[in-house]
């Protein structure tokens, strides 16, 4: 029997998708897949370290997505949770619908099919949430400017949102958590990363950078939002449920309970 | 921009206008035109939840809250004294597009309070609307509301401008209609709702034809029904329901449990419970109908003209029906296989694709998320493990409500508190 190999990457999606292509490419056993600033040797294992290949990464994309387009979304979404050891539970996944005659249909009595789909899930969930609760705010020099920190790394998932929707204004939207944002200068968005000083969630002093009348419209929408309760019929409980709590520190109409 | 009197203006306004249930903003997949602002989502997006838990996607106002009917339910009623405002055209123009620039919500739901008379509103109304998109290039949602006995040259333009357009026919029997609004005749509901229908189906023919037409209500119409103001049953209710899904080819009906907020002879006392779980219940059935593939004959007739109130009507249905059951989870049809209890359409999807794999067990029917507490009793699957016992309807029952908790328990409970 070959000996276990674990593969090192870089930590991107291209890059694990590079180590998919080398894993079935050379045959190897895969013992794990692991990102390289994360590296624990097995005890019975030997290390490869893998290079990003755009080339490689694009055939694996396009074989998974030429047997079902659900599994290339399921997997890029489950990859971006960056739950712990998803990347050997998703290669797994990868050979178990190679394998399969007809990728079309999901076994989701199969442990790892329905757990990948439901970490692909939690990413959606993650993913729609942002593009609910992303409050822009207007700065001096005609940005509108919004802090995140989601649970996933959800960033490259609603860039295109967010740039179909607000072609005609400048945008930034930045994680907070992992320390880049997303840029949109009227024509493309690129990515920037930035030395923040501030983390600009709903505080209730004014800060200087934004322009004057964004505190306005930030104390019109508080009124609006509380002004559509209705009180007898009041349940906290769902309240949160739909909006929990770690999002509110960035929700501009919960300054008064933040 | 006068701020103070914005602010005063845009409480009065809507807080008068968070009686209307409907805050959908999806159905419409509206495109950004030139690089301009906006678009829609399919799916909708709800940007916020209020207290009550209901979805904000919309700014939700009324133009106006003068209105010269005088309709016992509702709050903006001639009678009643309360502060009136009104919007001027740029004010809710702005409002709207700054709220929409900052993510705050989906686009702009506008009702309005009738003054002077139905055409003048509704022209105020497609006016807002007509600047939104031609002025301000904005491409977001629109949900204008069809003011009873508007014009139909009038409704034709608002669909021009307009995702969805509704109106609320809030009393479901026309004998209601004449005791608690004695100025609306039941005509001035449809005939907008009419027109705005053969407008739709036109525009779809000519699609088909010629590609770029321009699009009509692209997310159709709706309506919403008060329950529990005149002492309607539930088939009254599901009954209307369906007539309008079916003639005028609504997209959603929205029920919503009347809130007192008038002192009324006509009218439950202000201070009584508003029906939360009789909607509720409602809504389930509304759901069984539009995506279970129920008949409403099926779930409300002669015999039966009310809703259970302690079990969902999917179980009730399903125990007045037990000669259907038990069924094999790994060979039953579709169309039976969604009528099981506890098993709602996700998880029906789910059993078809898994079940081509393996036979499936209780094991793996727990993972994909059914609910076995009440799916036990009607259903086998491959597992010497199944309910043998030849039990009646009451005795499952009491074992479902024995072995579940529901969150409207307390309101139903027959057992005797221990202190009060």
């Amino acid at each position: 029997m070959k000996p276990s190999t674990t593969l090192i990457y870089d930590g991107s999606f291209n890059g694990f998708l590079t180590a998919v292509f080398v894993a079935f490419d050379e045959k190897i056993n895969v013992a794990d897949i692991q990102k390289n600033n994360e590296v624990q040797n097995g005890l019975f294992s030997e290390t490869e370290t893998i290079f990003t290949h755009l080339d490689k990464a694009k055939r694996v994309w396009n074989g998974i997505r030429n047997k079902s387009h659900n599994a290339i979304s399921n997997v890029y979404f489950a990859f971006l949770s960056e739950s712990e050891g998803v990347e050997l539970m998703l290669y797994t996944y990868i050979q178990k619908l190679m394998a399969s005659k007809n990728g079309k249909s999901l076994d989701y009595s199969d442990g790892i099919v329905l757990h990948i789909s439901q970490l692909a899930r939690k990413v959606g969930r993650e993913k729609h949430r942002m593009e609910a609760f992303v409050r822009f705010q207007l700065t001096k020099d005609d940005v509108y400017f919004a802090n995140i920190e989601p649970d996933f790394d959800v960033l490259p998932l609603i860039s295109k949102h967010f740039r179909n929707r607000y072609a005609d204004q400048q945008w930034l939207i930045y994680d907070v958590k992992r320390n880049y944002g997303i840029y949109y200068n009227l024509d493309h968005v690129e990515m920037v990363s930035l030395n923040l000083k501030d983390i600009y969630h709903n505080k209730i002093q004014k800060s200087k950078v934004m322009a004057s009348e964004e505190y306005d419209y930030q104390t019109l929408w508080n009124d609006y939002f509380r002004s559509t309760h209705i009180k007898s019929r009041i349940n906290p409980k769902l309240h949160r449920q739909h909006v929990p709590k770690r999002y509110w520190k960035y929700l501009s109409e919960k300054k008064q309970v933040v | 921009m006068d701020f103070e009197r914005i602010r005063e203006k845009l409480n009065i306004l809507a807080d008068a206008a968070k009686y209307d249930v409907s805050c959908a903003s999806s159905g419409s997949d509206r495109a950004n035109k030139n690089n301009g602002l906006g678009n829609a989502s399919r799916m909708g997006i709800c940007h916020s939840y209020t207290e009550d838990g209901r979805c904000i996607s919309l700014l939700k106002i009324l133009l106006t809250n003068h209105c010269i009917y005088d309709c016992a339910y509702c709050v903006t009623r001639r009678s009643n004294d309360v502060k009136r405002a009104a919007f001027k055209i740029q004010e809710v123009v702005d409002l709207t597009i700054n709220f929409y620039r900052r993510n705050y919500i989906e686009g702009l739901f506008l009702s309005s309070g009738i003054f002077k008379n139905a055409d003048y509103t509704m022209e105020r109304l497609v006016s807002v609307a007509k600047k939104l998109r031609e002025e301000e290039n904005f491409n977001g949602y629109i949900h204008l509301k069809s003011i009873p006995g508007a014009s139909d040259e009038l409704m034709y333009e608002a669909g021009l401008y307009a995702d969805r357009l509704s109106v609320n026919i809030e009393v479901p029997t026309i004998s209601g209609l004449k005791l608690l609004a004695p100025d609306k005749k039941h005509e001035d509901f449809t005939k907008p709702m009419q027109k705005v229908k053969n407008e739709i189906i036109r525009y779809r023919s000519e699609r088909k034809i010629i590609k770029n037409t321009p699009k009509y209500a692209p997310a159709g119409q709706s309506t919403q029904m008060i329950v529990g103001a005149s002492g309607e049953t539930d088939k009254d209710i599901m009954y209307s329901a369906t007539y309008y899904y079916k003639v005028y080819l609504m997209r959603r009906v929205y029920y919503s449990g009347y809130v007192p907020v008038a002192d009324d002879a006509r009218l439950p006392a202000i201070g009584s419970q508003v029906p939360m779980l009789r909607e509720n219940r409602l809504y389930q059935t509304d759901w069984l109908l539009r995506f279970y593939g129920f008949a409403v004959n099926e779930i409300l007739n002669k015999e039966h003209p009310n809703l259970d109130m302690d079990v969902d009507p999917k179980l009730s249905w399903a125990l007045r029906n037990l000669h259907l059951f038990p069924v094999d989870i790994n060979y039953v049809e579709k169309a039976l296989l969604a009528r099981v209890p506890g098993i709602g359409m996700k998880s029906v999807n789910k059993i078809l694709h898994a079940r081509k794999f393996r036979k499936l067990n209780w094991e793996h029917l727990k993972k994909i998320g059914i609910a076995i507490n009440r799916a036990k009793y009607f259903m086998v699957c491959d597992s010497r493990d199944w309910e043998r016992r030849d039990l009646d309807a009451d005795k499952i029952k009491g074992m479902i409500l024995q072995s579940s908790m529901g969150k409207f328990r307390k309101q139903y409970s027959t057992q005797l508190a221990l202190f009060n």
